[in-house]
């Protein structure tokens, strides 16, 4: 550990008043793989755990038999001790927004948007339906759980967004988008848009229908009607997991690979979260070169290649050299990086995961991250 | 000069797994492509200023900037000029109001009204409508847009290969919603030239099972969709210290630690007991690494695209590693 304070992953994990530990950080630093890690590893360390996963590669979620997109828990076979156990999902944001709806909605008014050509997009592909989806699914599953008496800690995996940030930032800008003033102003009551009063407004809707042509904003103009009565309750779920986040059961963990962009996006995750007053219980540097035993720099070890080289070109040993050079170069080029956010950000707690040989892609593969996170080395 | 394996292609897509360095490859691309003085045009669309970062400049605003000379040509031509471009959708959606529409100041009107923002977040596929647009109007060149330059060829940053065949279809899914008006032949357009032999999607990935996977995947999903592929950018790649008789030898269990402890000591490092002990432990690792990256590489070959290989800049990417890797990429045909 380079100056900084080590995450007690255990002492996280056995921790009874976390019932939330959410993974975050920006697309391809392995959060699912540290998600299921983790949640394997409390499951067998007497936890109730379920893992609400977004995208894990297919060998994995065969493994986990979450590979069935329905939308719900299953348990996950031999995972689990002392009395733990493990549920796992994959997370089914189009059918989150449709339960949504349907549950909000009457019978008649939900099948008026799930039908609607817009409804389908927004579902789909707003930039943000993902993340507020995993919000609403994680605010769905600790409700039964605390009514059900069922799991004790939900493991959240987060969408690989391009930015760490989207996440705390798309149910917001959903639930306001949908309180847009654009919206409320095609909704002004009881008038058509022919009959909108403001000549500016005039403007504004026929240029519409120039650039998008009338059928479009006909469409537009039925899903936001239809959808009307939603609003306030998107923007009420919205708020209240907002604050299960900030709430004291929560813990936030930033996962990072000790690489310039990622380590960026987990510096202003921390700051987010600071401001926020989201409870950040640390960081996890994943896939981190393994550090070497011996003090052989890399320019000595690289002018002993060159040595044995000279003697025998097809030397063995020097290849061996070689590839040490090169670990000692990424081992110290990453401890640069996590200096420098260290400096900005000192008092947050460091778990470093060393990068395994292979990819992850079974049980056995995650209680070996899970053993890593938790501080054990490979003797 | 062109690219010599796709000599026909005007516009590159670039796209690829988070992580396996899409961007820069797709700056390296633009840079080998902007030799022996052509014009290049370098774009992105997902708001990250990935483009100023990598070549160290200010924040970007939505207009056509030089950012850098091209490599110079093989024979020591004076390189061309790689212009950049970030493109928003607010932005697009503004210029285009005002060039089709004359909606200069109206247009300032509808974004008070805050239609700017609903059109580029909610109807449908509008944001990726706008985007494309823009990405097609650069690559054609409009006659409405004066004083444009005219490039010899575009490469997008584009959004991941999880996305990638949507993003390029949306032109298609959009002609359906709106059935008639200038958005539709716009988008009829845009689906034409992205469909021609002018474009190609390069998809950039790492030696892992992930990435492979969902690059063989993406393939299959632009060939669904008719988008034309082109080759697969096999990036970061890891040096390969033991060549594959030193492998072989570390795999049949043929290194020992006397002989180790011997070769050290003659190369004078003496007293390195931990250094053998972690000499054997890296070379077990690399050599199970190499059976992992090998068995990719098999996949890869599999998907028979013509397929190119970057390596791992250990001490980061910088200007200097852009153009390193820009010469690799002319070298092996893709620029």
């Amino acid at each position: 550990m380079i100056g900084g304070r080590a995450l007690d992953v255990d002492a996280l994990l056995d921790d009874r008043d976390t019932g939330i530990i959410v993974c975050c950080g920006s697309g391809g630093v392995g959060k699912t793989t540290i998600s299921a890690a983790l949640a394997l590893r409390a499951a067998e360390r007497g936890r109730k755990v379920v893992v609400l996963t977004i995208d894990p590669a297919r060998r994995l979620a065969q493994a986990m038999g979450i590979e069935a997109l329905d939308n719900t828990p299953h348990p996950v076979r031999n995972a689990g001790g002392q009395g733990g156990s493990l549920d796992a999902m994959m997370l089914d944001m189009k059918r989150t927004f449709d339960e949504v709806v349907e549950s909000q909605a009457s019978p008649e008014k939900a099948r008026q948007i799930l039908g609607n050509p817009f409804y389908v997009a927004l579902s789909s592909s707003f930039a943000g339906t993902q993340e507020y989806m995993a919000m609403e699914k994680l605010g769905q599953i600790h409700a039964d759980a605390q009514r059900d008496g069922g799991y004790d800690l939900i493991v959240v995996d987060t969408p690989p967004s391009r930015s760490a940030l989207d996440f705390l930032d798309a149910p917001e800008r959903l639930s306001s988008f949908l309180d847009g003033r654009f919206i409320k102003l095609l909704l002004a009551p009881a008038k058509g848009p022919a009959r909108l009063m403001s000549a500016g407004l005039g403007i504004v809707t026929n240029a519409l229908t120039k650039v998008l042509g009338a059928h479009v904003l006909r469409d537009m103009q039925t899903f936001v009607a239809a959808f009307d009565t939603l609003f306030g309750g998107f923007r009420q779920r919205a708020q209240k997991t907002f604050e299960l986040l900030q709430a004291d059961g929560t813990a936030f963990l930033v996962v990072a690979a000790p690489e310039p962009d990622a380590l960026r996006e987990a510096a202003y995750f921390v700051e987010r979260l600071s401001e926020d007053e989201m409870p950040l219980a640390g960081l996890v540097v994943n896939r981190a070169s393994p550090v070497t035993q011996d003090d052989v720099s890399a320019e000595e070890a690289m002018a002993a290649a060159q040595r044995l080289r000279k003697q025998d070109a097809e030397s063995l040993t020097a290849g061996l050299l070689r590839l040490h050079a090169d670990r000692v170069r990424m081992v110290e080029r990453e401890a640069l990086l996590r200096r420098r956010l260290e400096a900005a950000h000192p008092q947050v707690p460091t778990a470093v995961v060393p990068s395994l040989a292979g990819d992850v892609h079974d049980l056995r593969g995650l209680r070996q991250v899970g053993a890593l996170l938790a501080g054990e080395r490979p003797t | 000069m062109p690219s010599r394996d796709f000599p026909k292609v005007r516009l590159h897509i670039v796209t690829g797994k988070g992580g396996t360095g899409k961007s820069t490859v797709a700056a390296a691309l633009a840079l080998g492509l902007a030799s022996a003085g052509r014009n290049v045009l370098l774009c992105e669309v997902e708001g990250r200023q990935g483009i100023a970062r990598m070549f160290d400049v200010e924040p970007l605003p939505y207009a056509e900037r030089r950012i850098a000379t091209g490599l110079p040509g093989p024979d020591g031509q004076r390189g061309g000029v790689v212009h950049a471009l970030h493109i928003d959708p607010e932005s697009a959606l503004l210029e285009y109001l005002s060039m089709y529409y004359k909606l200069g100041r109206a247009g300032k009107a509808l974004d008070r009204f805050g239609v700017v923002e609903f059109a580029t977040t909610i109807a449908p596929g509008v944001r990726d409508v706008l985007l494309t647009g823009k990405v097609y109007e650069a690559t054609k060149r409009n006659s409405r847009n004066k004083k444009a330059v005219t490039y010899d060829a575009v490469v997008l940053d584009a959004p991941p290969t999880g996305r990638i065949a949507q993003f390029l279809g949306v032109n298609q899914e959009l002609a359906g919603l709106a059935r008639m008006g200038p958005i539709k032949s716009q988008a009829d357009s845009v689906t034409t030239l992205f469909r021609s032999a002018r474009t190609a999607v390069h998809l950039v990935t790492v030696l892992e099972e992930m990435p492979v996977q969902e690059t063989a995947d993406g393939i299959a999903e632009l060939r669904e969709h008719g988008l034309p592929v082109g080759g697969v950018v096999v990036n970061q790649v890891r040096p390969r210290d033991l060549d594959d008789h030193d492998l072989a030898a570390v795999r049949a269990g043929k290194v020992t630690k006397r002989k180790l402890t011997a070769d050290l000591n003659r190369a004078g490092l003496t007293g390195a007991g931990d250094l053998v002990v972690g000499l054997l432990a890296e070379a077990a690792d690399h050599a199970q690494r190499r059976e992992l990256e090998d068995a990719q590489r098999a996949v890869v070959d599999e998907l028979g695209l013509p397929t190119y290989e970057l390596p791992l800049l250990v001490g980061g990417v910088d200007l200097g590693g852009l153009y390193e890797l820009a010469a690799l990429v002319r070298d092996q045909g893709l620029a």
